[in-house]
């Protein structure tokens, strides 16, 4: 195994892209490796991405713990699957688009047997960037959401990465993990502490509430800002846990503002904003504007092109609170 | 071992009855393994007992995990759970899935979607390397067409697993038609050993060659072995041998079970013995 560190004999380096920032992928890489000496059956897998998922930081202090199934997805699941029923507690890493193609070995080797396997997945959404539509999985929060007994976790900054991943090992049961590939602004400091299952209100407000996940979150908060300049006062809610949504936080917001919406770097089609509606309508009915893709797929750009054009940055979450707002029956704006 | 033809013919009876009780249920590929899983279950695997679980016991995936009524079979007869269980196969709340699930005792992994059991046990050699334990699989023939078994295969022979034994139950059949005419799996020993494997092809329904290739593979500790063993679907109830018709799910009437059950050398006055369903 060459390690992507070792050069050639002229000295040159291929740089990683996206790695300059503080980017989820890194973070998951670098806490994974921290996390090894405590969690002695940690075993990771990987199908030939580990210098993009970030398990490179893995593979290079842990080699013998370390498993190369080469580019097959579908045979990593299984494999994670075999290694948890002999005792390890298998992290299995690729892309998030080739996640997708494992969603029935996940659902029939690790979900249904309920094992102990985490999935953790990198370049999810636009924020995939520039390598175009193929790579930028916009449907997994949905296709993971939907299998029985899956947590689905999606963190806003490095922090809560690091916040998240030791919670992650210690829960029982599948989890699927998704990371980031560009660099993502810091929402949280050192005292931050995940719950899985938790979301986090990370600004006040009392006009609505918008409930965001991954790179969406700083995003929100950009939005927030901008209706504060009209006299808007934005609540914002990292829903870091998709599955299972904190319902008692969502039916607090929505009783508390009366409005919300969500914001996601996904298809809007059945990922936070599906698990948010479900949540709430039983219980607490209230107008969602839902941010995200709108069922369409991306193209080739950088992420913050990307999420202006495709009506996911902080102006577009805006609209959508101005819009929930309007919606309140008896509303006061 | 000179009972393993009576243990394999025990198992075939109890798969049938298992089937034709639930309503449901495909004999033929029951009936083509169930010498290699009689062998396997009172000969070459280590189990752990039911209150001691070693460590180093050996495990054993049934990837073509419609075949579940022969392993449940076996299982009873190794006295992982009692008769009354087995009338619990694919019935409400029952204990004994429609295919096989860690949940009922002695099952070593959650098969049914064919081809993801093969990587389990490659995973399960992976983890299990070094411990003593082995690592068996069993595959349908049809199955061999999943891309996912050649996956596991290209990664059980790059990491040399002499701790993992893929045994395919080679009845020539599958759900719709012959293999040959669903889509060719010849040349199948090259295409293994293609794959860095060590080959061995038997006739399935001869214990002693079953015997001999168990044999070759424990010898062999430096790659996987496959045992291609070459069987007859149905093997052993006369209307069903060779006809593909009964791979599939179906429901065995009254008169083919009693058929089937003559066949297999229960005479009609002990067969109400086998109505396990009640």
């Amino acid at each position: 195994m060459v390690d992507e560190a070792q050069g050639g004999n002229a000295g040159f380096v291929p740089s990683l892209i996206g790695t300059s920032g503080e980017t989820l992928r890194e973070a998951f890489g670098r806490a994974l490796t921290g996390l090894a000496d405590r969690y002695p059956t940690l075993v990771v897998l990987d199908a030939d991405v580990a210098g993009g998922t970030g398990t490179h930081h893995f593979r290079r202090a842990y080699p013998e713990r370390f498993v190369q199934l080469g580019i097959a997805e579908q045979n990593m699941v299984g494999v994670a699957a075999g290694m948890a029923l002999a005792g390890r507690l298998p992290v299995a890493s690729t892309f998030a688009v080739f996640a997708l193609r494992t969603i029935e070995q996940v659902r029939q080797s690790i979900a249904y047997p309920r094992l102990n396997v985490k999935l953790a997945a990198s370049h999810p959404g636009l924020d995939a960037g520039p390598d175009g539509a193929s790579a930028q999985a916009l449907e997994d929060l949905a296709a993971f959401r939907a299998i029985p007994g899956m947590a689905v976790v999606s963190p806003a900054d490095a922090i809560e990465m690091e916040k998240a991943l030791p919670v992650i090992l210690d829960y029982n049961g599948p989890v699927y993990l998704r990371t980031g590939r560009s660099p993502a602004r810091r929402i949280f400091d050192e005292s931050y502490v995940f719950e899985l299952g938790r979301g986090r209100i990370v600004r006040d407000g009392a006009d609505v509430t918008i409930v965001a996940c991954g790179v969406e979150v700083a995003r929100a908060l950009d939005a927030a800002d901008l209706l504060a300049r009209d006299g808007i006062f934005a609540r914002v809610v990292n829903m870091s846990t998709i599955k299972p949504i904190d319902e008692a936080l969502l039916v607090a917001c929505a009783r508390e503002t009366g409005a919300l919406v969500t914001a996601e770097d996904h298809n809007v089609v059945g990922g936070l904003g599906g698990a948010v509606a479900e949540a709430l309508a039983r219980t607490t009915p209230a107008p969602i504007e839902f941010v995200g893709v709108r069922d369409v797929f991306g193209e080739s750009g950088e992420p913050d092109d990307l999420a202006e054009k495709y009506g996911l940055a902080g102006p577009a979450i805006a609209d959508a609170a101005r819009r929930a707002i309007a919606r309140k029956t008896g509303g006061t704006r | 071992m000179p009972d393993l033809r009576s243990r394999a013919v025990e198992i075939r009876r109890i798969a049938v009855s298992l089937i034709h009780g639930a309503g449901s249920g495909h004999p033929g590929s029951c009936l083509s393994a169930a010498d290699l899983l009689a062998a396997l279950y009172f000969g070459e695997l280590r189990l752990g007992d039911q209150d001691r679980d070693p460590a180093d016991r050996d495990r054993f995936v049934l990837s073509k995990g419609h075949a579940c009524p022969a392993l449940y079979a076996a299982l009873h007869l190794r006295g992982f759970f009692d008769r009354a269980a087995l009338g619990s196969f694919r019935r409400l709340g029952g204990l004994l899935q429609g295919s096989p699930t860690t949940t009922i005792p002695g099952v070593d992994a959650t098969c049914g979607s064919l081809g993801q059991g093969f990587s389990i046990a490659l995973g399960l050699a992976l983890g299990l390397r070094g411990s003593g334990s082995r690592v068996f699989a069993m595959l349908g023939d049809g199955e061999l067409q999943e891309g996912q078994v050649w996956e596991a295969a290209m990664a059980a022979g790059h990491y040399r697993l002499g701790n993992l034994c893929a045994i395919v139950d080679y009845n020539k059949m599958q759900s719709d038609d012959l293999n040959e005419r669903t889509m060719r799996l010849e040349p199948l020993d090259a295409k293994w050993r293609a794959f860095n494997w060590h080959v061995r092809v038997i006739d399935g329904h001869d214990f002693d060659e079953i015997g001999a290739a168990f044999a070759g593979a424990r010898a062999t500790t430096d790659r996987p072995t496959v045992i291609i063993a070459n069987t007859i679907k149905g093997k052993g109830v006369s209307y069903m041998e060779g006809v593909p018709s009964w791979h599939g799910s179906v429901r065995l009437k009254a008169e083919e079970i009693r058929q089937a059950l003559a066949d297999l050398g229960v005479p009609p006055d002990h067969q109400p013995g086998y109505a396990f369903h009640g």
